[in-house]
């Protein structure tokens, strides 16, 4: 059968991409190769090991479950877009350095995106609830306990507005941000935007990942 | 592990939609949260010519409260059901459910109806559709139908759903008032699959348990449900007697898992728990 190419657009950490693909491109394989955003790791490729997690309009999901072509007019976050707003490591990065919370790092980004939506709802879990929150992503290195601090952390950092200040202050209505310091617990659940869009200055000059912060029209079919 | 070429159909109106499915007939798989229908074609297990993808068809992700029902639309996605207060004051059973549906990460995709149709035998809103004498609502260019959950299970992974047609929404109806509700099960991982899980729902009539209902999954071809109403007698429950009316009903098998005669008593050990926590909220 022809693989027949579909136009999609969307944003991924908030540069627009408007893109022609093949149906069956799975999301993952749409950012690493096509964008060659090779920060998303492909682990199991039917959705049990997570380490392909990213956020679709804020909520985690597991790129490898979703085709690029569905997701037509999403913004999309992967673990490029969980940094500081100076380039810098993003709170939940720093948290992992802190806590030594990764040996080879394979499964490090999914953990990183898994962890970056759901501390926006939960500010403050407990190590139970925190050991629930990566349920869905598999470590084979580290016994998960260093994750549960860095999640536990990661959250402290969040609280305290520390590594986050910038995007915050970016993202957040102006007046708002005065109030975070002296009042950080309300504000908690808000610290991160719920899409990437505070990401898109940090995209185009970072060396990374990023071949280019142009939007690009897709590279080709691999097959 | 990349899935087949297919040719993909992007809706953006419901009718838009049926038309689209009339014309692929049998050729014809809809997408919505793909999370069961994506590894499948990654694994090659499922390779349908043309999805369907309804996910840009606006009004199809609604959750609607009635006085009778909670009508829960194809694109509601199971994490949006589960949070849903009106909801789980009305059928608490819903959320109760929904939080044991594989991760958050699926559920934030995955919809509800979507599970309902897939009707993997392993899954937990089947038997809560069977639980709550739901219906289903399927929709095609010739009409509407209704369809109730007895008739709509039809095999493991297979339902009443027609070539052409599109479920649009599904419909549970509230438990008796003054009765509880309750969801158990056992996986070997969090998030996974269930060896066997246990819905119940348990009525009282001036505080004393009159009846109860169990819907078993992972030890049958769908849902199993098993009245229990025989096991009550004066606000207790026969736990022997409840034990013959599941072994009766149910049909477990050995895979990899565990072996038949460990779901049968987990079916057991469930059974219980489950029509325990129901009548603790009742």
């Amino acid at each position: 059968m022809s693989d027949e190419r579909v136009s999609v657009s969307f944003t991924v950490n908030g540069a627009p991409y408007d893109l022609q693909l093949p149906a069956r491109r799975l999301l993952s394989d749409a950012l690493r190769h096509d964008l060659r955003l090779t920060g998303t790791h492909v682990g199991c490729e039917h959705g049990v090991c997570g380490a392909c997690t990213v956020l679709v309009d804020g909520a985690a999901m597991r790129s490898c479950l979703l085709f690029a072509v569905s997701l037509d007019g999403a913004a999309i976050t992967t673990v490029e877009g969980c940094r500081s707003a100076d380039g810098g490591m993003g709170p939940v990065q720093q948290a992992f350095h802190d806590c030594h919370a990764l040996q080879c790092g394979f499964c490090t980004p999914g953990f990183i995106t898994t962890i970056t939506a759901y501390l926006r709802d939960h500010p403050a879990p407990t190590r139970e609830e925190a050991r629930e929150a990566i349920s869905g992503n598999l470590c084979r290195c580290t016994g998960y306990v260093n994750i549960v601090s860095a999640l536990q952390r990661a959250a402290e950092l969040l609280a305290r507005g520390e590594a986050s200040t910038e995007r915050t202050a970016r993202s957040a209505a102006p007046s708002e941000a005065p109030d975070r310091a002296a009042a950080p617990e309300p504000s908690g659940a808000s610290r991160l935007p719920p899409g990437p869009s505070t990401d898109a200055a940090a995209q185009p000059g970072s060396s990374a990942d990023v071949s280019s912060g142009a939007p690009a029209s897709a590279a080709g079919e691999v097959s | 592990m990349k899935p087949p070429p297919f040719t993909y159909h992007r809706p953006r109106d419901l009718d838009e939609a049926l038309d689209t499915l009339a014309a692929l007939g049998e050729e014809g798989k809809v997408l919505a949260g793909g999370q069961s229908l994506v590894p499948l074609m990654s694994m090659r297990l499922a390779a349908p010519a043309h999805l369907v993808d309804i996910n840009h068809v606006p009004g199809l992700g609604r959750i609607e409260v009635g006085a009778d029902v909670v009508r829960v639309g194809a694109l509601a996605r199971h994490s949006e059901v589960a949070r849903h207060d009106e909801a789980y004051d009305a059928v608490p059973l819903l959320r109760q459910a929904l939080l044991q549906v594989a991760h958050p990460t699926i559920r934030n995709r995955g919809t509800s109806v979507g599970s309902l149709v897939h009707g993997d035998p392993a899954a937990e809103m089947p038997a809560v559709l069977r639980l709550l004498d739901g219906t289903v609502t399927l929709r095609s260019v010739d009409g509407t139908r209704e369809v109730d959950a007895e008739s709509f299970f039809t095999g493991p992974m297979e339902t009443a759903l027609r070539p052409g047609e599109l479920a649009v929404a599904a419909s549970f109806r509230r438990p008796p008032a003054g009765g509880g509700t309750a969801f158990v099960e056992v996986a070997r991982r969090q998030g996974d699959y269930a060896m066997c899980g246990v819905g119940a729902v348990v009525t009282r009539e001036h505080g004393a348990v009159t009846g109860g209902r169990v819907a078993l999954i992972s030890v049958g071809a769908g849902p199993v449900l098993v009245d229990l109403t025989d096991a009550v007698d004066a606000d207790t429950v026969d736990d022997d007697r409840a034990r013959e009316l599941v072994d009766a009903a149910i049909e477990p098998e050995d895979d990899i898992h565990a072996s038949a005669d460990y779901r049968r008593h987990l079916a057991h050990v469930l059974v219980r728990r489950a029509v325990d926590q129901a009548r603790r909220v009742a």
